[in-house]
C-alpha cells in the first residue's frame, strides 16, 4: 500500500474476565487507518466497536484487558507501553470524542478552561495567553459561534450540539494524527448531526487528519466514510472501501443489516429483519458467530469459523459463501475458505 | 408472523431454549407447566444454601433468641443472685464468664440481659421504619405542603440531639409505664426521621422513572404505585438502614441505662453490663468483654443476615 | 380510509415551571385530530414538545389550555372517576426499554398489571393464560413468564412493553420514539411487530419519533412539530414528495442515508441550534434558522392553512408562493 498508515491494530484479542469466565469482547481484530482517511467501524451494540476504541486508548476497566494483538502508532506498539508513556500519545497523537457530550465534560469547570488544560497537559512550554488565544481560535474553527463568549460558558449552559463542538474541539487542539469518536452523533437531533458530520469530514481534509468512526448507523458511514470495517461478534465480518462495501456487499449480515432500515420513497409492506438476537459472547456458537441468524447458513457454517479472505482487490469478507460466488462467476480466487 | 418471530436467545443466557413451543397447547396448560415463580421461602431456602453466612448469620439470631426466651432454664444462676463471698472471679466452670463485682454470674446476666437487648434493639427498629417508609412515601410522592410538613418534622428531630429527645420522651411518659416500654417507644419516635430522608430522596427519583409513568398510563393508583413500584426498589438502602439502626439501638438503651433512666439495676441488659464494668476494664477485662462480645456479634449477625437478605430480593442475581 | 373521529385536541397548551421558576413553553395552540384506524406520526427534533403532546392528548400530563375530545367527550373536564374506564383505552408504548419496566416484577406481573389494575380477569390462573397470549402475540416465548426484565434484550424488553400496552385492548396506542433505542436489525423486528398489530387489532396509534424514514414506513398521516407548533400535517405520500415547510425539507435532507452514491457534500445543512423553549424568538419560531426568513416571519406568527387534501402548513412563504 503506498498511503502511509497512522495506526495499525494487528490480531487484538480484548477480554473481560468475570466471574461466569472470559468474554471475548473483541476476538482478532485487524484494523487499519490510513492517513487522511475517514475509517468507519459498524455494528450492533455489544459487538465490541468501542471495546477496540478503548483498547487502542488504554481506557480498558477492570476486569478488561488486552490478551494479545499489537497496536501500531508509527511504528511503535501502544500495548507495549505503560500507563504514562500511553498518557503522552492520548489527547496529544490520538484523542477520543464520546457518545454523550454532557457526562464527558467536568460540570464544574468552564469549557474554555477545559480545552486549555488539554492544551497545557501536552506542551509544557505554551503559555496561558497563548493557549487561551489558541482555544478560542480552535473554538472558531469548531463552528463555535461567539467563541469568546463561549470559552468562559459552562457545560450545562450550552446545548446538546455545541457541547459536542467543546468536545471536538477539546480533541483537536493538540492536532492529533488520529481522531477516535465513539457514536459522535447518536445522542444529537438530525440537523445537528448533519452539521457535525460535515465539520468532521471538513477538518479531516484540512488538516490531513485520520478519523475513526464507530457507529451502528449505516447512514452515517455512508455518508462520511472512506474505509468500512463490520464488526459482530467481537469479530470484523467485512472490510472494504464504502462504494465497494455499499455497491457490491458479501457477507450475509452486512446485506441484512443494509436491507432492514426502513428508507424514504421505498414503501414494502414489512421491513426485512435479520432474525434472533445477537449471541451470547460467553458462550459463542463453534462455528461462525453469525450461523443462527443467517439465512444462507449450512453445515459447515456452524462446525468452524470461516477466515476473513480477500474476495475482490480491497475487499475482504468473513463467509465460505463470499468466494463461492465469485468462483461461480470464475473471476475469485480459489482456497482459503475451506481451512 | 413468521418474519417478526425473534427466536429465543441462544447460549447461556437461557437454559430454557431447545424444546419449542407445542401449538395445540392451550395458554392455560402451558401455565401449568411453566409454574409459579419462586415464592419468599424458596428464595430464602436458596439463600441459605448459596450463602452460608447469610444461613449461618440466621442461625446464630435463632440461637440467641432462644437462649433470651429459655434464659430462666438455661441459667445456671438468677439474674440478680449475689454471691460476696466469689466477686470478682475469672472465668471458670462454675462461672463460665466469670462473677462482677457483687458476685453475680456474668454469664446468666448476658443471658437474661439478652432479652431487653434484643427487644430494643430489633422492635423499635422495626417501627422507626415502618414510619419512615410511610412518611418519606407519602413526602416524595405526594410532595407540595405535605412534603414540607413532614420534612420540616424530620429535620426537628434530627436537630435535636437524639439523646436528649429519648431523655425528654422517657421523662414524660416514664410516669405511666415501666423503663423498658419507654425505651421501646422513645427510640422508636427518634429514628424514623433519618429512614424517612432516605425514603423521600429516593422516591424521588424513582417516581421520575419510565416504569412509574408506564404504571400511571395503564391507571396504576397512587397507592399501589408506591408500594409496588418505588418501595420495592428502596429495599436495598432499607436493609443497609435498618441492619445500621439495630446496634445504635442497643448502645442507646446502655446509654440511657447508665444515665440511670433505661434498665435499672440489678435488672441485666448488655449496655448495662458494659457500662458497669468500666472501672475494672485494666483489673478484670471478662466482665466488659462479654457483653461486648455478644453484642458484637448480634450485630455482625444482623450485617451479614441484611446482605443475604438483599441479594434474594434482588432481581439482578436470580440467573437461574 | 375511515374518517370517523376519535381523538380531536383544540388549541392545547401545555406549560411547565422550572425550579428557577421559569416557564417553559413545551406546547402551544395545537389543534389536531386522529381519525379511527390511522397512525398518525408526531415528528420533530429534541425539545419540539412532541413527546409532551403526545403525553397531554392521553392525559398522563394535564393540558395547562384546551381542550382534548375523545369519543364524543372532553377528558380535560372529566373527574377522576370518570376517567378511569377512559384511561383503559389509551395506552402508551415508552421510548426506553430499559427504564420502562420495573426491575423488580417479572415478566407476568408487569404484562399482568393493567389487567388487575381494570380487573379484567376473574382469577389468577385466567389472568396467567391471558398474559400468555399476549406474550404469543408480541412473540416473547412463553418460558420467559416469570423471568425479569434484565434477563431480556432491548428487543425483547420493548416486546413485553408493548404486550402491556396492547393487554387492555385500547383505542388509541401512542408509541413514544418506541424504537429509538434499538439496535438496527432489532428495529425492524419490532417495526413489523407493530404494524402487524395494528393490522391486527385494528388500533390507531400516534407515533412520535425523530427519524423520517422510520415514520415513513409506519406512519399514514405525518405532523411536523417545530418548539410546540405544528409547521406542517399532511398524508405521508404527500408530505414525502411536497413538502411545503422548509423545516420539513431540510428534516428530511439531513437524514443520513445508507447509499454513498447519495452523499452530496453541497446540500443545505440547516444552520444554528435549536432556540430554547423558555424565551422561543417572536413571529415564527423557525425565523431564527430558515434561510428564507423575512421581516414578516420576524413579526408575526404564521398560521395553519390548508394546501388541499388535508396538506396543511404554516409558513408565510408558502401562503404567498400560492397566492401567486
Amino acid at each position: 500500500m503506498s498511503t502511509e498508515n497512522v495506526l495499525e491494530i494487528r490480531g487484538l484479542k480484548s477480554s473481560f474476565f468475570t466471574d461466569k469466565g472470559e468474554v471475548p469482547a473483541v476476538n482478532g481484530v485487524d484494523l487499519v487507518i490510513p492517513r487522511g482517511k475517514i475509517v468507519g467501524l459498524v455494528g450492533e451494540s455489544g459487538c465490541g466497536k468501542s471495546m477496540t476504541a478503548k483498547s487502542v486508548m488504554g481506557l480498558l476497566k477492570y476486569p478488561g484487558r488486552i490478551v494479545e494483538g499489537e497496536i501500531l502508532l508509527g511504528g511503535k506498539d501502544l500495548t507495549k507501553l505503560s500507563d504514562r508513556e500511553l498518557r503522552e500519545h492520548c489527547g496529544k497523537d490520538i484523542s477520543m470524542i464520546f457518545q454523550e457530550p454532557m457526562t464527558s465534560l467536568n460540570p464544574v469547570l468552564k469549557v474554555g478552561r477545559q480545552v486549555q488544560e488539554t492544551l497545557l497537559v501536552h506542551d509544557k512550554n505554551i503559555g496561558k495567553e497563548e493557549a487561551k488565544r489558541q482555544v478560542i481560535d480552535i473554538f472558531k474553527k469548531v463552528g463555535i459561534p461567539e467563541a469568546e463568549k463561549r470559552y468562559s460558558c459552562y457545560p450545562h449552559e450550552l446545548s446538546g450540539g455545541l457541547r459536542q463542538r467543546v468536545m471536538i474541539a477539546m480533541a483537536m487542539v493538540c492536532r492529533p494524527a488520529l481522531l477516535i469518536a465513539d457514536e459522535p452523533t447518536t445522542a444529537l437531533d438530525v440537523t445537528i448531526e448533519a452539521q457535525i458530520l460535515r465539520l468532521m469530514k471538513d477538518l479531516c481534509r484540512q488538516n490531513n487528519m485520520s478519523v475513526l468512526i464507530i457507529t451502528h448507523n449505516l447512514g452515517v458511514v455512508a455518508e462520511i466514510c472512506d474505509d468500512i470495517y463490520v464488526m459482530y461478534a467481537g469479530k470484523i465480518m467485512e472490510h472494504a472501501p464504502v462504494f465497494e462495501l455499499f455497491d457490491h456487499t458479501r457477507h450475509p449480515y452486512t446485506k441484512g443489516l443494509l436491507a432492514s432500515i426502513p428508507r424514504i420513497g421505498d414503501n414494502p409492506e414489512f421491513l426485512h429483519t435479520i432474525p434472533g438476537v445477537v449471541p451470547n459472547m460467553l458462550h459463542l456458537p463453534k462455528g461462525c458467530a453469525f450461523a443462527n441468524r443467517c439465512e444462507l447458513v449450512q453445515e459447515r457454517c456452524r462446525s468452524q469459523m470461516p477466515e476473513l479472505v480477500t474476495a475482490a482487490p480491497d475487499h475482504e469478507c468473513r463467509c465460505f459463501l463470499a468466494l463461492e460466488e465469485e468462483d461461480q462467476n470464475g473471476t475469485g480466487r480459489k482456497g482459503g475458505g475451506d481451512r | 408472523m413468521k418474519k417478526t418471530d425473534e427466536k429465543m436467545p441462544s447460549g447461556a443466557e437461557t437454559k430454557l431454549t431447545g424444546e419449542e413451543r407445542a401449538p395445540e397447547k392451550t395458554a392455560q396448560e402451558l401455565a401449568s407447566e411453566i409454574g409459579e415463580k419462586d415464592g419468599l421461602k424458596e428464595e430464602l431456602f436458596r439463600m441459605c444454601r448459596q450463602n452460608h453466612v447469610a444461613a449461618l448469620s440466621a442461625a446464630v439470631i435463632l440461637i440467641i433468641i432462644l437462649l433470651a426466651v429459655f434464659a430462666p432454664v438455661i441459667a445456671p444462676y438468677k439474674e440478680a443472685e449475689q454471691d460476696l463471698m466469689s466477686r470478682l472471679q475469672g472465668p471458670s466452670m462454675a462461672h463460665l464468664f466469670g462473677t462482677d463485682e457483687l458476685g453475680r454470674d456474668v454469664f446468666s446476666r448476658i443471658l437474661y440481659g439478652a432479652r431487653v437487648s434484643l427487644i430494643v434493639g430489633i422492635f423499635p427498629s422495626i417501627i422507626s421504619l415502618v414510619i419512615g417508609i410511610v412518611m418519606g412515601l407519602l413526602a416524595g410522592f405526594i410532595g407540595g405542603w405535605v412534603d414540607y410538613v413532614i420534612m420540616r418534622l424530620a429535620d426537628i428531630m434530627l436537630s435535636f440531639p437524639s439523646l436528649l429527645l429519648t431523655m425528654v420522651i422517657m421523662y414524660t411518659l416514664g410516669r405511666f409505664s415501666n423503663s423498658i416500654v419507654c425505651i421501646f417507644i422513645a427510640l422508636s419516635l427518634v429514628g424514623w426521621a433519618s429512614v424517612s430522608r432516605v425514603v423521600r430522596s429516593q422516591t424521588l427519583s424513582l417516581k421520575e422513572t419510565e416504569y412509574v409513568e408506564a404504571a400511571r398510563s395503564i391507571g396504576v393508583g397512587s397507592g399501589k404505585i408506591m408500594f409496588r413500584h418505588i418501595l420495592p426498589n428502596c429495599i436495598p438502602s432499607l436493609i443497609v438502614l435498618y441492619t445500621l439502626s439495630v446496634p445504635s439501638s442497643i448502645l442507646s438503651e446502655s446509654t440511657l441505662s447508665f444515665l440511670g433512666i433505661g434498665v435499672q439495676p440489678p435488672a441485666a441488659s448488655w449496655g448495662l453490663m458494659v457500662n458497669q464494668s468500666k472501672q475494672f476494664l485494666f483489673t478484670q477485662p471478662w466482665l466488659a468483654l462479654a457483653p461486648s462480645l455478644a453484642i458484637m456479634v448480634i450485630v455482625l449477625a444482623f450485617n451479614f443476615l441484611g446482605d443475604g437478605l438483599r441479594d434474594v430480593l434482588d432481581p439482578y442475581m436470580k440467573t437461574q | 380510509m375511515n374518517t370517523e373521529i376519535l381523538l380531536q385536541a383544540k388549541d392545547v397548551y401545555k406549560e411547565f415551571i422550572t425550579a428557577r421558576k421559569q416557564v417553559v413553553h413545551a406546547v402551544s395552540g395545537i389543534d389536531l385530530t386522529i381519525c379511527k384506524g390511522e397512525t398518525l406520526a408526531l415528528v420533530g427534533e429534541s425539545g419540539c414538545g412532541k413527546s409532551t403532546l403526545g403525553r397531554t392528548l392521553i392525559h398522563l400530563l394535564p393540558a395547562t389550555k384546551g381542550e382534548i375530545w375523545f369519543e364524543g367527550k372532553d377528558i380535560t373536564k372529566m373527574s377522576e372517576k370518570e376517567f378511569r374506564p377512559v384511561r383503559a383505552k389509551m395506552q402508551m408504548v415508552f421510548q426506553d426499554p430499559y427504564a420502562s419496566l420495573n426491575p423488580r416484577m417479572t415478566v407476568r406481573d408487569i404484562i399482568a398489571e393493567p389487567l388487575v389494575t381494570h380487573h379484567i380477569c376473574n382469577s389468577k390462573e385466567e389472568t396467567t393464560g391471558k398474559v400468555l397470549e399476549l406474550m404469543a402475540m408480541v412473540g416473547v416465548p412463553a418460558q420467559f413468564l416469570n423471568r425479569y426484565p434484565h434477563q431480556f434484550s432491548g428487543g425483547q424488553r420493548q416486546r413485553i412493553g408493548i404486550a402491556r400496552a396492547i393487554a387492555l385492548r385500547p383505542q388509541l396506542l401512542v408509541c413514544d420514539e418506541p424504537v429509538s433505542a434499538l439496535d438496527v436489525s432489532v428495529q425492524s423486528q419490532v417495526l413489523n411487530l407493530l404494524k402487524q398489530l395494528k393490522q391486527q387489532l385494528s388500533l390507531t396509534s400516534l407515533f412520535i419519533g425523530h427519524d423520517l424514514s422510520v415514520i415513513n414506513f409506519i406512519a399514514d398521516r405525518v405532523c411536523v412539530m417545530f418548539l410546540g407548533r405544528m409547521c406542517e400535517i399532511a398524508d405521508k405520500d404527500e408530505l414525502y414528495r411536497h413538502p411545503l415547510h422548509p423545516y420539513t425539507g431540510f428534516l428530511m435532507d439531513a437524514i443520513p442515508i445508507a447509499d454513498p452514491h447519495r452523499r452530496d457534500d453541497d446540500r443545505s445543512i440547516l444552520e444554528g441550534e435549536i432556540p430554547s423553549p423558555v424565551n422561543p424568538p417572536s413571529g415564527c419560531y423557525f425565523h431564527t434558522r430558515c434561510p428564507y426568513a423575512n421581516e414578516r416571519c420576524r413579526k408575526e406568527v404564521p398560521a395553519m392553512l390548508d394546501y388541499g387534501n388535508g396538506h396543511m402548513a404554516a409558513c408565510h412563504r408558502c401562503e404567498e408562493s400560492k397566492k401567486m
